[in-house]
Protein backbone atom coordinates (compact mmCIF):
# COMPACT_ATOMS: atom_id res chain seq x y z
CA UNK A 1 0.00 0.00 0.00
CA UNK A 2 2.56 2.24 0.90
CA UNK A 3 5.01 2.73 -2.08
CA UNK A 4 8.56 2.02 -2.03
CA UNK A 5 9.69 2.97 -5.30
CA UNK A 6 10.40 6.76 -6.43
CA UNK A 7 13.56 8.10 -5.19
CA UNK A 8 13.81 8.40 -0.82
CA UNK A 9 13.75 12.14 -0.01
CA UNK A 10 16.26 13.03 2.78
CA UNK A 11 13.33 13.96 5.80
CA UNK A 12 12.79 17.03 7.59
CA UNK A 13 10.73 17.43 10.74
CA UNK A 14 10.73 13.92 11.74
CA UNK A 15 14.68 12.93 12.94
CA UNK A 16 15.23 15.56 15.82
CA UNK A 17 19.21 15.82 17.13
CA UNK A 18 17.85 15.54 20.88
CA UNK A 19 17.49 11.82 19.99
CA UNK A 20 19.10 9.25 22.09
CA UNK A 21 22.18 8.58 21.20
CA UNK A 22 22.51 6.18 18.02
CA UNK A 23 26.46 5.03 18.61
CA UNK A 24 25.26 3.47 21.29
CA UNK A 25 23.14 0.91 19.77
CA UNK A 26 25.80 0.68 16.45
CA UNK A 27 28.15 -1.77 16.41
CA UNK A 28 31.23 -0.37 16.89
CA UNK A 29 34.80 -0.14 15.42
CA UNK A 30 36.63 3.04 16.14
CA UNK A 31 33.43 4.51 18.22
CA UNK A 32 34.74 2.99 21.38
CA UNK A 33 38.73 3.16 21.24
CA UNK A 34 40.31 6.39 21.46
CA UNK A 35 43.35 6.36 19.18
CA UNK A 36 46.27 7.73 21.32
CA UNK A 37 49.51 9.11 20.02
CA UNK A 38 50.91 10.89 17.53
CA UNK A 39 49.33 11.77 14.14
CA UNK A 40 50.99 9.00 11.77
CA UNK A 41 50.27 8.55 7.64
CA UNK A 42 48.93 4.72 8.88
CA UNK A 43 46.26 6.55 10.77
CA UNK A 44 45.01 8.91 8.12
CA UNK A 45 45.03 5.68 5.56
CA UNK A 46 43.44 3.11 7.86
CA UNK A 47 40.43 3.60 6.96
CA UNK A 48 39.72 -0.11 8.14
CA UNK A 49 36.89 0.45 11.47
CA UNK A 50 34.59 3.13 9.30
CA UNK A 51 34.64 -0.02 5.93
CA UNK A 52 33.81 -2.58 8.26
CA UNK A 53 31.30 -1.00 9.97
CA UNK A 54 29.59 -0.26 6.29
CA UNK A 55 30.33 -3.67 4.76
CA UNK A 56 28.96 -4.70 8.12
CA UNK A 57 25.14 -2.90 7.33
CA UNK A 58 25.21 -4.06 3.75
CA UNK A 59 25.74 -7.92 5.24
CA UNK A 60 23.14 -7.37 8.15
CA UNK A 61 21.63 -4.49 9.76
CA UNK A 62 18.86 -4.13 12.59
CA UNK A 63 16.67 -1.61 11.05
CA UNK A 64 15.89 -4.09 8.13
CA UNK A 65 15.58 -7.04 10.49
CA UNK A 66 12.48 -5.27 11.99
CA UNK A 67 10.33 -5.55 8.98
CA UNK A 68 11.54 -9.15 8.08
CA UNK A 69 8.41 -11.13 7.74
CA UNK A 70 8.99 -14.63 10.03
CA UNK A 71 6.83 -17.10 8.30
CA UNK A 72 6.43 -20.45 11.16
CA UNK A 73 8.56 -23.05 10.08
CA UNK A 74 8.01 -25.69 7.60
CA UNK A 75 7.04 -28.75 9.19
CA UNK A 76 5.54 -30.57 6.13
CA UNK A 77 8.76 -32.10 4.89
CA UNK A 78 8.31 -35.81 5.33
CA UNK A 79 6.51 -38.67 3.91
CA UNK A 80 4.08 -38.90 6.80
CA UNK A 81 4.02 -35.32 7.88
CA UNK A 82 3.24 -33.94 4.17
CA UNK A 83 0.23 -35.37 3.53
CA UNK A 84 -0.98 -34.11 7.20
CA UNK A 85 -0.26 -30.90 5.93
CA UNK A 86 -1.98 -31.19 2.48
CA UNK A 87 -5.54 -32.27 4.14
CA UNK A 88 -4.71 -29.10 6.69
CA UNK A 89 -4.48 -27.12 3.67
CA UNK A 90 -7.83 -28.48 2.58
CA UNK A 91 -9.56 -28.11 5.70
CA UNK A 92 -8.31 -24.30 5.98
CA UNK A 93 -9.33 -23.64 2.47
CA UNK A 94 -12.18 -25.59 1.76
CA UNK A 95 -14.32 -25.69 5.40
CA UNK A 96 -12.42 -23.11 7.59
CA UNK A 97 -12.27 -20.06 5.52
CA UNK A 98 -16.31 -20.10 3.60
CA UNK A 99 -17.08 -20.73 7.56
CA UNK A 100 -15.49 -17.27 8.58
CA UNK A 101 -16.24 -15.67 5.72
CA UNK A 102 -19.91 -16.51 6.29
CA UNK A 103 -19.75 -15.87 10.02
CA UNK A 104 -17.79 -12.48 8.81
CA UNK A 105 -20.80 -11.86 6.48
CA UNK A 106 -23.20 -12.10 8.75
CA UNK A 107 -22.23 -10.18 11.35
CA UNK A 108 -21.50 -7.29 8.75
CA UNK A 109 -25.28 -7.51 8.02
CA UNK A 110 -26.17 -7.44 11.92
CA UNK A 111 -23.92 -3.92 12.12
CA UNK A 112 -24.94 -2.18 9.24
CA UNK A 113 -28.88 -2.73 9.89
CA UNK A 114 -28.26 -1.43 13.12
CA UNK A 115 -25.80 1.00 12.91
CA UNK A 116 -27.20 2.84 10.13
CA UNK A 117 -30.61 3.06 11.46
CA UNK A 118 -28.95 4.42 14.76
CA UNK A 119 -26.69 6.76 12.87
CA UNK A 120 -29.50 8.24 11.46
CA UNK A 121 -32.73 8.54 13.39
CA UNK A 122 -30.88 9.10 17.05
CA UNK A 123 -29.30 12.42 15.21
CA UNK A 124 -30.46 14.54 17.52
CA UNK A 125 -29.54 12.38 21.19
CA UNK A 126 -26.00 12.12 20.46
CA UNK A 127 -24.96 10.69 23.56
CA UNK A 128 -27.46 8.24 23.15
CA UNK A 129 -26.16 7.63 19.76
CA UNK A 130 -22.72 7.47 20.75
CA UNK A 131 -23.05 4.89 23.18
CA UNK A 132 -25.04 2.51 20.62
CA UNK A 133 -22.14 3.55 18.09
CA UNK A 134 -19.76 2.79 20.48
CA UNK A 135 -20.82 -0.63 21.17
CA UNK A 136 -22.03 -2.02 17.70
CA UNK A 137 -18.06 -0.76 16.27
CA UNK A 138 -17.30 -3.14 19.60
CA UNK A 139 -19.41 -6.15 18.19
CA UNK A 140 -17.82 -5.89 14.37
CA UNK A 141 -14.53 -5.61 15.46
CA UNK A 142 -15.69 -8.74 17.93
CA UNK A 143 -17.19 -10.65 14.36
CA UNK A 144 -13.87 -10.21 12.96
CA UNK A 145 -11.51 -11.52 15.48
CA UNK A 146 -14.12 -14.58 15.03
CA UNK A 147 -13.09 -14.66 11.32
CA UNK A 148 -9.67 -15.78 12.08
CA UNK A 149 -10.69 -17.46 15.02
CA UNK A 150 -8.56 -15.03 16.96
CA UNK A 151 -7.65 -16.24 20.60
CA UNK A 152 -6.89 -12.71 22.73
CA UNK A 153 -5.65 -13.02 26.00
CA UNK A 154 -6.20 -9.84 27.44
CA UNK A 155 -4.50 -9.18 30.55
CA UNK A 156 -4.21 -6.47 33.29
CA UNK A 157 -7.18 -4.40 34.13
CA UNK A 158 -9.58 -3.00 31.29
CA UNK A 159 -9.18 1.02 29.92
CA UNK A 160 -11.50 3.11 31.69
CA UNK A 161 -13.25 6.43 30.11
CA UNK A 162 -11.19 9.17 31.95
CA UNK A 163 -10.43 12.55 30.10
CA UNK A 164 -6.62 13.20 29.87
CA UNK A 165 -5.44 9.75 29.33
CA UNK A 166 -3.84 8.46 25.71
CA UNK A 167 -3.22 4.71 25.35
CA UNK A 168 0.21 3.63 23.11
CA UNK A 169 0.68 0.18 21.91
CA UNK A 170 3.47 -1.69 20.16
CA UNK A 171 2.26 -1.99 16.28
CA UNK A 172 2.57 -5.37 14.36
CA UNK A 173 -0.44 -5.12 11.79
CA UNK A 174 -3.92 -3.18 11.32
CA UNK A 175 -5.34 -5.70 13.34
CA UNK A 176 -3.95 -4.93 16.53
CA UNK A 177 -6.74 -1.90 15.70
CA UNK A 178 -9.82 -4.26 15.74
CA UNK A 179 -7.72 -6.84 18.40
CA UNK A 180 -7.99 -3.35 20.93
CA UNK A 181 -11.24 -1.97 19.46
CA UNK A 182 -13.32 -5.35 20.50
CA UNK A 183 -12.62 -4.85 24.21
CA UNK A 184 -12.93 -1.00 24.11
CA UNK A 185 -14.24 1.16 21.60
CA UNK A 186 -11.10 3.58 21.26
CA UNK A 187 -10.59 6.78 19.05
CA UNK A 188 -7.33 6.34 17.19
CA UNK A 189 -4.82 8.25 14.89
CA UNK A 190 -4.16 6.53 11.50
CA UNK A 191 -2.78 7.26 7.75
CA UNK A 192 -5.87 7.44 5.59
CA UNK A 193 -5.82 4.69 2.93
CA UNK A 194 -7.11 4.03 -0.32
CA UNK A 195 -9.80 1.57 -1.14
CA UNK A 196 -12.16 -0.23 1.13
CA UNK A 197 -10.21 0.68 4.09
CA UNK A 198 -10.48 4.01 3.24
CA UNK A 199 -14.09 4.12 3.23
CA UNK A 200 -14.79 2.42 6.79
CA UNK A 201 -12.15 5.05 8.01
CA UNK A 202 -14.22 7.56 7.03
CA UNK A 203 -17.57 6.72 8.05
CA UNK A 204 -17.76 3.94 10.63
CA UNK A 205 -13.91 4.79 12.38
CA UNK A 206 -15.18 8.45 12.30
CA UNK A 207 -18.39 7.59 14.81
CA UNK A 208 -15.82 6.46 17.21
CA UNK A 209 -13.65 9.59 16.66
CA UNK A 210 -10.72 8.82 15.01
CA UNK A 211 -8.00 11.10 13.25
CA UNK A 212 -6.29 11.01 10.69
CA UNK A 213 -2.48 11.90 9.07
CA UNK A 214 -0.89 12.03 6.17
CA UNK A 215 2.84 10.70 6.59
CA UNK A 216 4.36 12.46 3.15
CA UNK A 217 2.87 16.08 5.09
CA UNK A 218 5.38 17.85 6.96
CA UNK A 219 3.08 20.58 8.18
CA UNK A 220 0.74 17.81 8.66
CA UNK A 221 2.43 16.57 12.02
CA UNK A 222 1.31 20.28 13.40
CA UNK A 223 -1.99 20.21 13.07
CA UNK A 224 -2.31 15.92 14.60
CA UNK A 225 -0.62 17.05 17.41
CA UNK A 226 -3.21 19.97 17.85
CA UNK A 227 -6.29 17.61 16.84
CA UNK A 228 -4.68 15.14 19.34
CA UNK A 229 -4.70 17.42 22.27
CA UNK A 230 -7.89 18.58 21.55
CA UNK A 231 -9.49 15.14 21.58
CA UNK A 232 -8.00 14.41 24.88
CA UNK A 233 -8.97 17.21 26.64
CA UNK A 234 -12.57 16.42 26.06
CA UNK A 235 -14.14 14.05 28.66
CA UNK A 236 -16.68 12.47 26.42
CA UNK A 237 -14.36 11.59 23.55
CA UNK A 238 -13.68 7.83 23.48
CA UNK A 239 -10.41 6.92 24.79
CA UNK A 240 -7.25 7.90 22.63
CA UNK A 241 -5.51 4.99 21.26
CA UNK A 242 -2.16 5.97 19.44
CA UNK A 243 0.38 3.48 17.95
CA UNK A 244 3.79 5.54 18.24
CA UNK A 245 6.11 3.47 16.23
CA UNK A 246 4.38 5.01 12.70
CA UNK A 247 4.83 1.80 10.82
CA UNK A 248 4.02 -1.60 11.10
CA UNK A 249 7.20 -3.49 12.71
CA UNK A 250 7.04 -7.38 12.67
CA UNK A 251 6.15 -8.04 16.62
CA UNK A 252 10.18 -9.23 17.31
CA UNK A 253 11.53 -5.46 17.37
CA UNK A 254 10.42 -2.11 18.35
CA UNK A 255 11.46 1.06 16.62
CA UNK A 256 12.03 4.44 18.30
CA UNK A 257 8.41 5.90 19.28
CA UNK A 258 7.28 9.34 18.20
CA UNK A 259 7.15 11.77 21.00
CA UNK A 260 4.04 13.30 19.55
CA UNK A 261 1.78 11.12 22.28
CA UNK A 262 4.26 11.80 25.17
CA UNK A 263 3.71 15.43 25.22
CA UNK A 264 -0.04 15.87 25.22
CA UNK A 265 0.25 16.71 29.22
CA UNK A 266 -2.05 12.98 29.78
CA UNK A 267 -1.15 9.96 31.39
CA UNK A 268 -0.10 7.55 28.89
CA UNK A 269 -1.37 3.59 29.29
CA UNK A 270 1.31 1.31 27.93
CA UNK A 271 -0.70 -1.19 26.11
CA UNK A 272 1.82 -4.62 24.79
CA UNK A 273 0.98 -7.06 22.29
CA UNK A 274 2.33 -10.19 21.21
CA UNK A 275 0.81 -12.69 18.87
CA UNK A 276 1.93 -16.24 19.04
CA UNK A 277 4.16 -17.29 16.28
CA UNK A 278 3.43 -20.89 15.53
CA UNK A 279 -0.10 -20.02 14.57
CA UNK A 280 0.24 -17.58 11.64
CA UNK A 281 2.80 -14.27 11.15
CA UNK A 282 0.70 -11.05 12.22
CA UNK A 283 3.16 -9.15 10.64
CA UNK A 284 1.63 -6.85 8.14
CA UNK A 285 4.37 -6.44 5.45
CA UNK A 286 3.00 -3.83 3.84
CA UNK A 287 5.57 -3.66 1.05
CA UNK A 288 4.91 -7.19 -0.20
CA UNK A 289 1.10 -7.24 0.57
CA UNK A 290 -2.54 -5.20 0.55
CA UNK A 291 -4.68 -5.07 3.69
CA UNK A 292 -6.45 -7.51 1.61
CA UNK A 293 -4.36 -10.11 0.65
CA UNK A 294 -2.92 -9.81 4.45
CA UNK A 295 -7.14 -10.32 5.82
CA UNK A 296 -7.35 -13.39 3.26
CA UNK A 297 -4.21 -14.77 5.04
CA UNK A 298 -5.03 -14.71 8.48
CA UNK A 299 -8.72 -16.06 7.40
CA UNK A 300 -7.30 -19.14 5.98
CA UNK A 301 -4.46 -19.76 8.74
CA UNK A 302 -5.76 -22.34 11.67
CA UNK A 303 -5.65 -19.04 14.22
CA UNK A 304 -4.64 -16.20 15.46
CA UNK A 305 -3.07 -16.28 18.96
CA UNK A 306 -2.04 -13.14 20.68
CA UNK A 307 -1.69 -11.62 24.19
CA UNK A 308 -2.61 -8.52 25.06
CA UNK A 309 -0.81 -6.75 27.90
CA UNK A 310 -2.51 -3.40 29.52
CA UNK A 311 0.34 -2.11 31.20
CA UNK A 312 0.30 0.55 34.27
CA UNK A 313 -0.26 3.95 33.20
CA UNK A 314 2.41 6.36 33.19
CA UNK A 315 3.16 9.65 33.74
CA UNK A 316 5.76 12.56 32.77
CA UNK A 317 8.19 12.92 35.91
CA UNK A 318 9.29 15.99 36.56
CA UNK A 319 12.67 17.16 34.57
CA UNK A 320 11.71 14.21 31.86
CA UNK A 321 11.75 15.42 28.65
CA UNK A 322 9.22 14.26 25.82
CA UNK A 323 11.42 11.93 24.37
CA UNK A 324 12.64 10.17 27.01
CA UNK A 325 9.63 9.62 28.68
CA UNK A 326 8.78 7.55 25.44
CA UNK A 327 11.97 5.64 25.29
CA UNK A 328 10.89 5.22 28.87
CA UNK A 329 7.57 3.53 27.32
CA UNK A 330 8.90 2.15 24.74
CA UNK A 331 11.30 0.03 27.41
CA UNK A 332 8.19 -0.91 29.45
CA UNK A 333 6.49 -2.14 26.25
CA UNK A 334 9.38 -4.07 24.83
CA UNK A 335 10.23 -5.78 28.10
CA UNK A 336 6.54 -7.11 28.15
CA UNK A 337 6.37 -8.36 24.52
CA UNK A 338 9.35 -9.59 24.27
CA UNK A 339 10.99 -7.17 22.21
CA UNK A 340 14.13 -6.20 21.32
CA UNK A 341 14.82 -2.31 20.90
CA UNK A 342 16.21 -0.41 17.73
CA UNK A 343 17.11 2.84 17.74
CA UNK A 344 16.12 3.81 14.42
CA UNK A 345 12.88 5.89 13.36
CA UNK A 346 10.43 3.91 12.03
CA UNK A 347 9.68 6.70 9.23
CA UNK A 348 13.41 5.62 7.31
CA UNK A 349 11.61 3.17 5.57
CA UNK A 350 9.95 5.74 3.73
CA UNK A 351 13.29 8.57 3.73
CA UNK A 352 16.83 8.83 4.31
CA UNK A 353 18.80 9.27 7.67
CA UNK A 354 19.59 13.20 8.51
CA UNK A 355 22.82 14.55 7.52
CA UNK A 356 23.10 14.75 11.29
CA UNK A 357 24.08 11.32 12.26
CA UNK A 358 26.95 11.06 9.52
CA UNK A 359 28.00 14.44 10.73
CA UNK A 360 28.55 13.15 14.14
CA UNK A 361 31.26 10.99 12.89
CA UNK A 362 32.83 12.86 11.30
CA UNK A 363 33.25 16.06 13.94
CA UNK A 364 34.49 12.91 16.37
CA UNK A 365 37.09 12.09 13.67
CA UNK A 366 38.09 15.65 13.35
CA UNK A 367 38.65 16.46 16.72
CA UNK A 368 40.48 13.47 17.18
CA UNK A 369 43.17 14.05 14.14
CA UNK A 370 43.49 17.53 14.73
CA UNK A 371 44.13 16.57 18.47
CA UNK A 372 46.87 14.01 17.82
CA UNK A 373 48.75 16.61 15.58
CA UNK A 374 49.18 18.12 18.60
CA UNK A 375 50.79 15.32 20.49
CA UNK A 376 54.27 14.55 20.60
CA UNK B 1 9.75 -14.23 -1.88
CA UNK B 2 9.47 -17.89 -0.20
CA UNK B 3 11.99 -20.10 0.58
CA UNK B 4 14.99 -18.11 -1.59
CA UNK B 5 17.83 -20.74 -0.67
CA UNK B 6 15.88 -23.25 -3.26
CA UNK B 7 16.42 -20.71 -5.77
CA UNK B 8 20.45 -21.43 -5.54
CA UNK B 9 21.98 -24.15 -6.75
CA UNK B 10 24.43 -26.16 -5.37
CA UNK B 11 26.45 -25.56 -8.55
CA UNK B 12 25.68 -22.09 -8.15
CA UNK B 13 27.25 -21.79 -4.90
CA UNK B 14 30.44 -23.45 -5.84
CA UNK B 15 31.29 -21.01 -8.48
CA UNK B 16 30.17 -18.10 -6.70
CA UNK B 17 32.55 -19.86 -4.04
CA UNK B 18 35.10 -20.02 -6.51
CA UNK B 19 35.03 -16.46 -7.97
CA UNK B 20 35.53 -14.85 -3.76
CA UNK B 21 38.83 -17.36 -3.69
CA UNK B 22 36.69 -19.65 -1.37
CA UNK B 23 36.25 -16.64 1.47
CA UNK B 24 32.78 -17.72 2.22
CA UNK B 25 31.41 -21.18 3.26
CA UNK B 26 28.77 -22.34 1.55
CA UNK B 27 26.34 -21.94 4.27
CA UNK B 28 27.37 -18.10 4.53
CA UNK B 29 26.86 -18.26 0.72
CA UNK B 30 23.35 -19.08 1.73
CA UNK B 31 22.57 -16.41 4.11
CA UNK B 32 24.50 -14.04 1.98
CA UNK B 33 22.30 -14.82 -1.08
CA UNK B 34 19.37 -14.59 1.24
CA UNK B 35 20.84 -11.12 2.20
CA UNK B 36 21.19 -10.17 -1.61
CA UNK B 37 17.66 -10.57 -2.31
CA UNK B 38 15.93 -9.01 0.80
CA UNK B 39 18.27 -5.37 -0.37
CA UNK B 40 17.04 -6.21 -4.13
CA UNK B 41 13.56 -4.91 -3.25
CA UNK B 42 12.79 -4.44 -7.20
CA UNK B 43 14.34 -7.98 -8.13
CA UNK B 44 16.24 -6.78 -10.67
CA UNK B 45 19.12 -9.07 -9.91
CA UNK B 46 21.53 -6.54 -9.00
CA UNK B 47 21.36 -4.34 -5.70
CA UNK B 48 20.88 -0.91 -6.62
CA UNK B 49 22.43 2.38 -5.06
CA UNK B 50 19.03 3.12 -4.18
CA UNK B 51 18.74 0.02 -2.03
CA UNK B 52 22.10 0.23 -0.40
CA UNK B 53 21.13 3.41 1.19
CA UNK B 54 17.55 2.59 2.20
CA UNK B 55 19.79 0.86 4.72
CA UNK B 56 20.00 3.65 7.61
CA UNK B 57 23.11 2.03 9.09
CA UNK B 58 24.82 1.77 5.58
CA UNK B 59 23.32 5.81 4.65
CA UNK B 60 25.01 7.47 7.65
CA UNK B 61 28.17 5.80 6.85
CA UNK B 62 31.00 8.98 5.91
CA UNK B 63 32.27 6.55 3.02
CA UNK B 64 28.86 5.20 1.69
CA UNK B 65 29.04 7.08 -1.50
CA UNK B 66 33.06 6.07 -2.42
CA UNK B 67 31.75 2.18 -1.30
CA UNK B 68 28.77 2.60 -3.35
CA UNK B 69 30.74 3.75 -6.65
CA UNK B 70 32.31 0.01 -6.40
CA UNK B 71 29.63 -1.86 -5.25
CA UNK B 72 26.20 -0.32 -7.42
CA UNK B 73 25.44 -2.65 -9.63
CA UNK B 74 26.73 -5.95 -9.03
CA UNK B 75 25.43 -9.14 -9.65
CA UNK B 76 25.48 -11.75 -7.02
CA UNK B 77 28.74 -13.41 -7.62
CA UNK B 78 30.24 -9.54 -7.70
CA UNK B 79 28.99 -8.51 -4.85
CA UNK B 80 30.58 -11.71 -2.50
CA UNK B 81 33.87 -11.08 -4.46
CA UNK B 82 33.38 -7.46 -3.18
CA UNK B 83 32.78 -8.77 0.62
CA UNK B 84 35.37 -11.29 0.59
CA UNK B 85 38.13 -8.78 2.19
CA UNK B 86 36.08 -8.48 4.92
CA UNK B 87 35.54 -12.56 5.58
CA UNK B 88 37.97 -13.64 9.01
CA UNK B 89 39.89 -15.97 5.98
CA UNK B 90 40.97 -12.89 3.93
CA UNK B 91 44.66 -12.57 3.90
CA UNK B 92 46.02 -9.36 4.89
CA UNK B 93 47.32 -8.27 1.42
CA UNK B 94 43.76 -8.86 0.59
CA UNK B 95 42.58 -5.90 2.72
CA UNK B 96 45.20 -3.95 1.95
CA UNK B 97 44.05 -4.24 -1.37
CA UNK B 98 40.73 -3.01 -0.51
CA UNK B 99 41.74 0.10 1.10
CA UNK B 100 43.66 0.78 -2.09
CA UNK B 101 40.86 0.65 -4.52
CA UNK B 102 38.64 2.36 -2.25
CA UNK B 103 41.48 5.70 -2.29
CA UNK B 104 42.28 4.52 -5.89
CA UNK B 105 38.76 5.84 -7.55
CA UNK B 106 39.89 6.28 -10.95
CA UNK B 107 41.38 2.80 -10.78
CA UNK B 108 44.85 3.22 -12.62
CA UNK B 109 47.06 2.01 -9.66
CA UNK B 110 48.23 5.06 -8.25
CA UNK B 111 47.34 6.69 -5.43
CA UNK B 112 47.45 10.85 -5.65
CA UNK B 113 47.70 13.16 -3.07
CA UNK B 114 44.15 14.84 -4.07
CA UNK B 115 42.72 11.17 -3.78
CA UNK B 116 43.84 10.91 -0.09
CA UNK B 117 42.80 14.68 0.56
CA UNK B 118 39.14 13.45 -0.48
CA UNK B 119 39.15 10.85 0.97
CA UNK B 120 40.28 12.71 4.60
CA UNK B 121 37.42 15.42 3.32
CA UNK B 122 34.84 12.36 3.51
CA UNK B 123 36.13 11.58 7.23
CA UNK B 124 36.09 14.43 8.43
CA UNK B 125 33.54 16.39 6.49
CA UNK B 126 32.67 20.10 7.39
CA UNK B 127 34.68 19.62 10.54
CA UNK B 128 38.48 20.55 9.37
CA UNK B 129 39.31 23.26 6.53
CA UNK B 130 40.40 22.62 3.04
CA UNK B 131 43.62 24.32 4.50
CA UNK B 132 44.05 22.28 7.46
CA UNK B 133 43.43 19.28 5.80
CA UNK B 134 46.35 20.05 3.38
CA UNK B 135 48.41 20.99 6.16
CA UNK B 136 47.82 17.49 8.04
CA UNK B 137 48.35 15.44 5.26
CA UNK B 138 51.70 17.45 3.90
CA UNK B 139 52.73 16.89 7.49
CA UNK B 140 52.26 13.41 7.73
CA UNK B 141 53.18 12.12 4.26
CA UNK B 142 56.36 14.44 4.86
CA UNK B 143 57.46 12.27 8.33
CA UNK B 144 56.78 8.93 6.46
CA UNK B 145 59.16 10.27 3.34
CA UNK B 146 56.80 11.06 0.93
CA UNK B 147 56.39 14.18 -0.85
CA UNK B 148 53.01 16.11 -2.38
CA UNK B 149 53.78 14.99 -5.66
CA UNK B 150 54.19 11.11 -4.50
CA UNK B 151 52.11 8.67 -6.42
CA UNK B 152 51.41 5.55 -3.96
CA UNK B 153 51.32 1.97 -5.37
CA UNK B 154 49.83 -1.05 -3.43
CA UNK B 155 53.31 -1.71 -2.56
CA UNK B 156 53.41 1.39 -0.48
CA UNK B 157 49.92 0.63 1.36
CA UNK B 158 51.39 -2.86 2.38
CA UNK B 159 54.82 -1.03 3.86
CA UNK B 160 52.25 1.80 5.31
CA UNK B 161 49.61 -0.52 6.90
CA UNK B 162 51.14 -3.46 7.29
CA UNK B 163 53.17 -3.17 10.27
CA UNK B 164 50.06 -3.70 12.69
CA UNK B 165 47.16 -5.78 12.40
CA UNK B 166 44.40 -5.09 10.29
CA UNK B 167 40.90 -5.51 11.78
CA UNK B 168 38.51 -5.16 8.93
CA UNK B 169 35.91 -8.52 9.95
CA UNK B 170 32.08 -8.77 9.11
CA UNK B 171 30.24 -12.10 10.72
CA UNK B 172 27.77 -13.62 8.41
CA UNK B 173 24.87 -14.04 10.30
CA UNK B 174 23.98 -18.23 9.63
CA UNK B 175 20.97 -19.24 10.73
Amino acid sequence: MSSSEGKLKPSSSELDLDRPNIEDYLPSGASIHEPHGKLRLRDLLDISPILTEAAGAIVDDSFTRCFKSNPPEPWNWNVYLFPLWCSGVVFRYLILFPVRAIVLTIGWMIFLSCFIPVHFLLKGNDSLRKKWERVLVELICSFFVASWTGVVKYHGPRPSMRPKQVFVANHTSMIDFIILEQMTAFAVIMQKHPGWVGLLQSTILESVGCIWFNRSEAKDREIVTKKLREHSQGADNNPLLIFPEGTCVNNQYSVMFKKGAFELGCTVCPVAIKYNKIFVDAFWNSRKQSFTMHLLQLMTSWAVVCDVWYLEPQNLRPGETAIEFAERVRDIISVRAGLKKVPWDGYLKYSRPSPKHRERKQQSFAESVLRRLEEK
Amino acid sequence: MGNTSSMLTQYDIEEVQQHCNKAFSQQEIVSLYERFCQLDRNGGGFVSAEEFLSVPEFAVNPLSQRLLRMVDGLNFKEFVAFLSAFSPRATLLQRIEFIFKVYDSDGNGKVTFNDMLDVLHDLTGQFISENQRKQVLTQVLDEAGYTKESLLVLSDFVKILGSSGLKMEVEVPVD
